[in-house]
């Protein structure tokens, strides 16, 4: 089964015959209408936070006025986070545990999926079958063993725990992304070099690597923003305070009692989401090929 | 020819040198403990006390377990809505942005946002939009004059239970619509010009061109989509932790309150294990029932 997901051909649904039945008035019903209703959904939780993140106390707690605005701005909430918490620290942590995360996990997936697809050594193809069933396991059904595997190895609460097992999630999808993008490469690139003399270090690092960056940097954004995002994980190997990362830091030790204080969680929210909203700007397209080369098959 | 020459030409060492980080690391951290789990389901594990061989007493437990069954319930429950909103209303979107419109590239790139940020920290921002007596949904719908009262989001079950599955499709939807938008994309603009000089309708190019065709991507997202709501975990314990009266958890959530919050491991993890049959139900469902069927359409065996 392959689909492949090519550049978008000549807008499917519109060269049709009949668009001169679509008056600007009725499109604006049928498609803008929805869609800025769609949107205005999706992005109101963040405009939420945002709006939120900045706003006094007293006008948090006022239920005069109205709720959409702020009167007079204030960055007390961002500056109790970041200089009367442990915040800095989770983000560090964060970016930190990612990024050796990724890096270690992509550097093993290009090996695995290379040797996949193209060394294609003796029984390769039920190992690219195991990955893609390994992609399939997902952590809330793995972690409380992984507990106790991470317990008896004698690193839990340290930011090993998380660097060793982000990559059971990240390994089976970089290579199940990577074997993909191999797989486009032509075959005689590397007959030719082969016959000139190339060992298979000299293909892999000078022929098809080079060809399989746009692979490499989706695989790689991909990977990091889902350690980025991972909770279970961190939530169950980490316990002490400044070596959690931000999802848990935020969720577990800004929540004091009983008295929520909406202001610092959701400025924590909003830093917290920015990194990642931020390094997708950059390379949406790239984001967008790793996401749907991952349920390709 | 030196050794190490010899070995770089023999493709089968090669290729276990190449595998052995990946491999190594995947038996050590997922095989491993995968089975570590459907062992500990059968013993009385406890934290800090190796524990011993009970055969089925975890399962049997749970079985009578009325917070068991309920979580089941619930997680049975979240998916089944949550899928089927987020299938229709992904589709939707996915149809809309496949238009000839403006800003397009804008509008697709934004809609991913909600799938991208953390869910853990969208999850907050729900909780704060659900609040009992600052929630700004209330707020509108009070000004609109729709309700006279601030709505209890969190505090009574059935609230509880769909103010979740609105934040799980508010979080799915931008996921199936990109992935089916990818799949509405490589259908050729040649079946619709066909079918529209053959006098097709927009619903009748709909039903026997697009969905036929998109049934194999379908398939693997929806596969996706249903494995992961299945398996959620943080947005409820972010929300609810489970509450009010365990209305919410999901057999995730339980699972870690009795194993870590608990210290019961065993059974914590019978109930892990318990939601691997409902996993393997719902892709073998997907292969063989949607697969199938696009194979018999014409496509291609992998």
């Amino acid at each position: 089964m392959s689909i492949t997901v090519a550049a978008p051909s000549p807008q499917a649904g519109d060269s049709v015959g009949m668009n001169y039945l679509e008056t600007p008035s009725r499109k604006f019903v049928t498609i803008y209408l929805p869609l800025i209703v769609f949107l205005i959904v999706l992005l109101f939780p963040f405009y939420w936070m945002g709006i939120t993140s900045v706003k006094p106390d007293h006008e948090l707690l006022s239920r005069t006025g109205n709720p959409f605005w702020v009167i007079a701005p204030t960055l007390a909430h961002f500056e109790k986070l970041l200089f009367r918490t442990a915040y800095p620290e989770w983000m560090w942590n964060t970016v930190f545990v990612s990024v050796v995360a990724t890096a270690f996990s992509l550097a093993a997936s290009v090996f695995a999926a290379y040797a996949i697809e193209r060394l294609r050594f003796r029984g390769s193809k039920h190992v690219g079958l195991s990955i893609f069933l390994a992609y399939l396991v997902p952590p809330s059904i793995l972690f409380i063993p992984l507990a106790a595997v991470v317990f008896k190895l004698g690193l839990f609460d340290t930011r090993w725990a998380l660097i060793l097992t982000y990559p059971t999630f990240l390994i089976p999808f970089c290579t199940w992304l990577l074997m993909g993008y191999f797989r486009s490469i032509p075959f005689e690139l590397e007959e030719c070099a082969l016959i000139d003399g190339a060992t298979r270090w000299q293909i892999l690092t000078k022929i098809v690597l080079p060809l399989a960056v746009p692979g490499l940097i989706s695989a790689g954004i991909f990977a990091f923003t889902l350690s980025w995002n991972e909770f279970i994980y961190a939530l169950t190997f980490i316990s002490s305070s400044e070596i959690k990362t931000l999802p848990v830091g935020v969720v577990t030790e800004l929540v004091e009692g009983d008295v929520y204080h909406w202001g610092p969680l959701m400025a924590g929210a909003l830093l917290g989401s920015l990194p990642v909203a931020f390094i997708y700007s950059f390379f949406v397209e790239y984001y967008v090929s790793g996401l749907t080369g991952s349920v390709k098959e | 020819m030196t050794t190490l020459e010899k070995l770089q030409n023999n493709r089968n060492a090669l290729g276990m040198m190449f595998m052995l980080p990946a491999a190594l690391l995947l038996v050590l951290f997922l095989t491993y403990p995968l089975g570590l789990g459907v062992w500990l389901g059968f013993t009385d594990t406890k934290v800090g006390r190796d524990g011993v061989w009970i055969g089925l007493e975890n399962y049997e437990f749970l079985w009578g377990d009325a917070v068991t069954r309920l979580a089941l319930f619930n997680t049975l429950f979240y998916t089944f809505v949550a899928s089927v909103f987020k299938f229709v209303l992904g589709l939707w979107l996915a149809l809309l942005l496949n238009r000839n419109i403006r800003f397009k590239t804008f509008f697709r790139a934004v809609i991913l946002l909600p799938y991208i940020v953390p869910t853990a920290l969208s999850a907050i921002a729900f909780w704060w939009l659900y609040d009992a007596q600052f929630s700004i949904i209330s707020w509108v719908l009070v000004k609109m004059g729709l309700i006279d009262r601030y709505i209890d989001f969190l505090g009574e079950p059935w609230n509880a239970r769909l103010s979740v599955i609105a934040a799980n499709i508010w979080r799915g939807v931008p996921f199936v619509a990109i992935t089916l938008l990818a799949g509405l994309q490589t259908i050729s603009p040649s079946y619709y010009e066909a079918s529209a000089i053959d006098g097709a309708t927009r619903w009748q190019q709909f039903r026997h061109v697009t969905l036929p065709l998109l049934t194999p991507i379908i398939a693997v997202v929806m596969t996706f989509s249903v494995l992961f709501t299945f398996t959620d975990f943080q947005l409820i314990y972010v929300i609810t932790r489970g509450g009010p009266l365990n209305a919410t958890h999901l057999m995730a959530t339980l699972s870690y309150q009795r194993a870590i919050s608990g210290g019961a491991l065993g059974e914590g993890a019978a109930i892990s294990i318990a939601m691997v049959p409902f996993l393997l139900a719902a892709i073998m469902f997907s292969y063989f029932g949607l697969q199938r069927r696009a194979w018999q359409q014409g496509g291609q065996d992998k």
